[in-house]
């Protein structure tokens, strides 16, 4: 059967492989290789992957913004399907980042919750990539759907640099882990040298889970839009034959 | 004379909470991913059979 679906590639196996690799060692090395620390116990190790996790969901929505701009640019329907999977990936990542943080700060702040800069805007760029996601359910048609999605994605990418600065400019309870915080925060450690290394390696993993992610997501974006076609060209086709019958 | 050393904070819990979070979102991001690739892979399939009907 005559497919237009290209069959996966073997760099993206390879790269499948890779990533789960990555994401055992860094897993190994949080385990295993990072001390405990002192003050806070086990739940730092949660650190690792919590910062790793916003990490992503930042270059996702970065991404979005990028894929946006080109799409406005171009017409061409990629770019759209780029910027959706970006939004896409970002809010998982976020959404981990978040829940993570919270569990971390039970027992470091004794509060589930509480309405600090970092936690505030960290939320607000969550429901605002959520609503990009309520916007293109709206839109039918495809092309208004994706102008309007690269729009709302450049404009959103706003609440990005204000989540990423807002415990460097505000004063605030959380954590800053590179560069200087202030000095009120709550939870602030020192890394060792162990530490960093496995901080860092968890940063790269998470970059590799992106990239795979993204990939496997921009395939289902194709597959999605190629389905979508398919049926515009059903419908007309049935549309037509009712004139014809009539 | 010894210097008292406080341990660790007992916060075992929260940690397997962090993680189980973690691995549980990207679990189910995966599967979501999975799941929607098989539905259109066969919604495609149809829509290529009933394109070929004359």
């Amino acid at each position: 059967m005559q497919t237009s679906v290209q069959p996966k590639p073997v760099a993206l196996t390879i790269l499948d492989w890779v990533t789960a690799a990555l994401l055992v060692a860094a897993t190994a090395m949080v385990f295993l290789y990072a001390p405990i620390e002192a003050v806070m116990g086990p739940v730092q190790k949660v650190f690792y992957f919590h910062v790793a996790a916003g990490w992503v969901g930042m270059l996702a929505f970065g991404l979005a913004a990028v894929a946006g701009i080109a799409y406005l640019r171009t017409k061409r329907r990629i770019w759209d399907v780029v910027g959706l999977s970006g939004v896409e990936i970002g809010l998982v990542f976020m959404l981990i980042n978040i829940v993570t943080g919270s569990i971390w700060a039970r027992p470091i702040w004794n509060t589930w919750w509480t309405w600090d800069p970092r936690l505030t805007t960290a939320t607000i760029m969550e429901l605002v990539y959520a609503a990009y996601l309520m916007l293109r359910g709206m839109n039918e048609d495809p092309d208004r759907r994706a102008r309007y999605g690269a729009i709302y994605a450049i404009v959103g990418f706003v609440s990005v640099p204000l989540t990423f600065f807002s415990i460097r400019l505000t004063r605030t309870i959380h954590p800053v882990v590179i560069g200087s915080g202030d000095p009120s925060a709550e939870g602030t450690f020192d890394m060792t040298p162990k530490m960093l290394q496995t901080f860092m390696f968890s940063l790269l993993t998470f970059s590799f889970i992106f990239v795979t992610l993204l990939w496997h997501r921009i395939r289902l974006g194709k597959l999605a839009d190629r389905v979508e076609e398919l049926k515009m060209s059903a419908a007309e086709a049935e549309g037509g034959r009712h004139v014809l019958a009539s | 004379m010894f210097l008292q050393v406080e341990p660790p904070a007992e916060t075992m819990g929260y940690m397997i909470a962090g993680f189980a979070v973690i691995f549980g979102f990207m679990l189910i991001y995966l599967v979501s991913l999975v799941v929607r690739n098989r539905s259109l892979q066969r919604d495609l399939e149809m829509l290529e059979e009933l394109e070929k009907e004359p």
